[in-house]
């Protein structure tokens, strides 16, 4: 009886001992805690898993083909002889395109939403805006296929090569699928993420400093110039990188309207061309195990690690900023 | 500011002067380009915001009212016809997305939604700063490197593309949408409901899960909505794992279809009926996302303004 009593005792005092260190009041607590923190691993493994996956299946091309991979044109599984070049080629080709035009559309639009635009018309909007953000790729590519690409063979690049033939940019055979139109369903795709990224992150702007000049009789554009860009720009610039991130890593719509052919890397829009995701759908239905297999997981290990550096660089920008406006109050105008 | 501003120019001046003063006279010059500039600014950035909602509305009303024209009830329940043949339907693409959300949902949301806790309720330094870093980044890699990273795991051992792969592969999708959606709205939960509850003598756990969670279950249903909406318009992750098939299948091991897949599949088709069902289909799809975000934004009260 005794005894039992004091070995309750010590327990008791263990139990205590544990809850200083957890700062927890009853097991079921700590089995709770303990219950979302093994959740919280899991996750945490998987993502390390899918990196440790992709690097382990590439090793076979990583040491048989090192960085030429990343230099060799051909991809040629007849010879057994693997490169990514024109696909990283098409990748940056497609992705700038789309950038240079989605910026300045976007933030445009983002600034006019913010700053111009009547309100009944501002929530209609910004509602149909988040809606395209949401739209599948499937469906641009869809129209892609569909419409823009038979479009483009049979008005628009004869047009562009008649009247711009000269640019190096306009050279070579319209085929209607190729860079050109890969790069105008990217930028229809980008455009709604920048102008919902660029508009949240100007209405966070403390509506003290826009007020102030106002007040000193500054005009509308020079209120945005002077108050609201400068706050803002780490935050539009965050989610440029992140529409750059999605541009990069779009497949669907991109696999749909490149080609999907190993060309040179030409300057020539009009060249159908290879990314890095279209070569992953495009080439694992013939894989066999061996270089085969690894040169397409290696093909995602880049892509993986290129989107995961703009991501990274993205999530931190776009926190820097959040931080940065902590202090002061924000609201709109 | 660059601008000057002469506030006392014009008051200094006799009330009987004609003449304008010099400085006066640069000022409204000043001031007309400082209009114009204002004005053609006004203009650029409305003529960006009407091309781009215009280029936008005009693909997707094309889409929607190609769809509306294919649409039948045979379209729902109906096996797609072989080599274009008239009629048929696909009506084992929308089977297959129902068991892949279903599949994928099994594994996104308690991971997704028990991490979301973690982040909420626990969740403070630097260890869970790292881990909402960690899947804010995973919501940005591309959907096709899940797909490849169910390929290795599932597809390649068990020789067969399968529904379990492509629910996988969603799910690895749906965690960081549940997570960041579930740990939000359980931050909005009042802490004085927390505080009641603890004072009342209940333990933290089931303060938690009685009281917490209830309290944000429309917001925590809303981001798992969003998460489902995400995933059913997802194709290429699911292009080397459920891989699609034209026929009936409930056997998780065996290929499967899903309607994103069979719209790429027949978009890409030879024949002028299955490139109408690809239109459909995608008549179908946006609908489906329109209604989830509309469900979505009334829930949130997402038309107000905020």
């Amino acid at each position: 009886m005794s005894q039992e009593r004091v070995s309750l005792s010590k327990a008791r005092q263990q139990w205590i001992g544990w809850q200083r260190i957890l700062r927890v009041q009853r097991p079921g607590d700590l089995f709770f805690r303990g219950i979302t923190l093994l959740f919280v691993l899991i996750v945490l493994g998987l993502v390390a898993g899918t990196a440790w996956i992709l690097i382990s299946n590439s090793l076979p091309t990583i040491r048989r083909f090192g960085f030429s991979f990343l230099t060799n044109k051909a991809f040629d599984p007849v010879h057994d002889v693997y490169g990514v070049l024109p696909a990283i080629f098409g990748t940056l080709m497609t992705s700038a395109f789309a950038l240079i035009f989605a910026v300045p559309l976007g933030l445009g639009a983002a600034i006019f939403l913010v700053d111009f635009c009547p309100r009944s018309l501002r929530l209609v909007l910004a509602f149909l805006i988040d809606l395209l953000a949401a739209i599948p790729s499937v469906i641009y590519g869809l129209w892609g296929f569909l419409v823009l690409a038979p479009w483009l063979h049979n008005a628009g690049e004869p047009w562009l090569q008649q009247h711009l033939g000269f640019l190096p940019l306009f050279a070579g055979q319209p085929e209607g699928v190729g860079y050109l139109g890969a790069g105008i369903v990217l930028t229809m795709m980008i455009l709604p993420l920048i102008i919902s990224v660029s508009r949240e992150v100007m209405l966070v702007t403390p509506i003290a400093q826009r007020e102030a000049l106002l007040a000193l009789g500054a005009t509308r554009w020079e209120v945005i110039r002077h108050a609201v860009l400068p706050f803002a720009r780490v935050g539009i610039l965050g989610g440029v990188i992140l529409a750059l991130g999605r541009a990069l890593g779009e497949t669907m719509a991109v696999t749909m309207i490149i080609g999907n052919q190993a060309n040179e890397p030409s300057l020539s829009l009009f060249t159908p061309g290879y990314t890095l995701a279209s070569v992953i759908a495009n080439q694992f239905g013939e894989a066999t195990p061996g270089l085969f297999l690894s040169a397409i997981i290696e093909a995602g290990l880049i892509l993986f690690i290129i989107t995961l550096i703009t991501n990274i660089l993205a999530r931190w920008l776009i926190a820097s900023l959040q931080r940065q406006a902590q202090g002061s109050r924000g609201g709109r105008p | 500011m660059s601008v000057p501003m002469p506030a006392s120019s014009s008051s200094t001046l006799p009330s009987g002067e004609s003449r304008l003063h010099p400085f006066l006279a640069t000022r409204s010059s000043l001031n007309l380009r400082r209009r114009l500039v204002n004005a053609l600014i006004v203009l650029f950035t409305t003529l960006a915001a009407l091309f781009a909602a215009g280029l936008l509305i005009y693909l997707l009303c094309y889409v929607l009212s190609q769809g509306l024209r294919y649409i039948n009830l045979d379209f729902f329940t109906q096996l797609p016809t072989p080599n274009g043949e008239p009629g048929g339907g696909m009506g084992e693409a929308f089977q297959g997305s129902l068991i892949l959300i279903a599949l994928a949902s099994l594994m996104g949301v308690p991971l997704g939604l028990f991490t979301g806790i973690y982040l909420a309720e626990f969740g403070r330094g630097s260890f869970a700063q790292g881990v909402r870093f960690l899947v804010d980044v995973l919501n940005g890699i591309p959907t096709i490197i899940f797909g490849l990273l169910a390929w290795v795991l599932i597809v390649i051992p068990m020789q067969s593309f399968s529904g379990l792969a492509g629910g996988f592969a969603l799910g690895m999708i749906m965690i960081p949408i549940v997570t960041r959606t579930s740990e939000d709205v359980l931050r909005l939960v009042p802490r004085e409901l927390r505080e009641a509850s603890l004072a009342l003598g209940a333990t933290e756990a089931r303060t938690i899960l009685q009281i917490v969670l209830p309290a944000a279950r429309n917001g925590i249903i809303t981001g798992v909505v969003l998460a489902m909406a995400r995933v059913a318009g997802e194709t290429a992750p699911l292009l080397m794992t459920a891989f699609g098939t034209t026929f009936w299948n409930t056997d998780v091991t065996q290929p499967m279809d899903a309607l994103p897949l069979r719209i790429f599949q027949f978009t890409l088709s030879p024949y002028q009926q299955q490139v109408n069902q690809a239109y459909a289909g995608a008549f179908v799809l946006i609908v489906l996302i329109l209604l989830a975000s509309l469900a979505v934004r009334l829930a949130t009260g997402g038309f107000k303004q905020r």
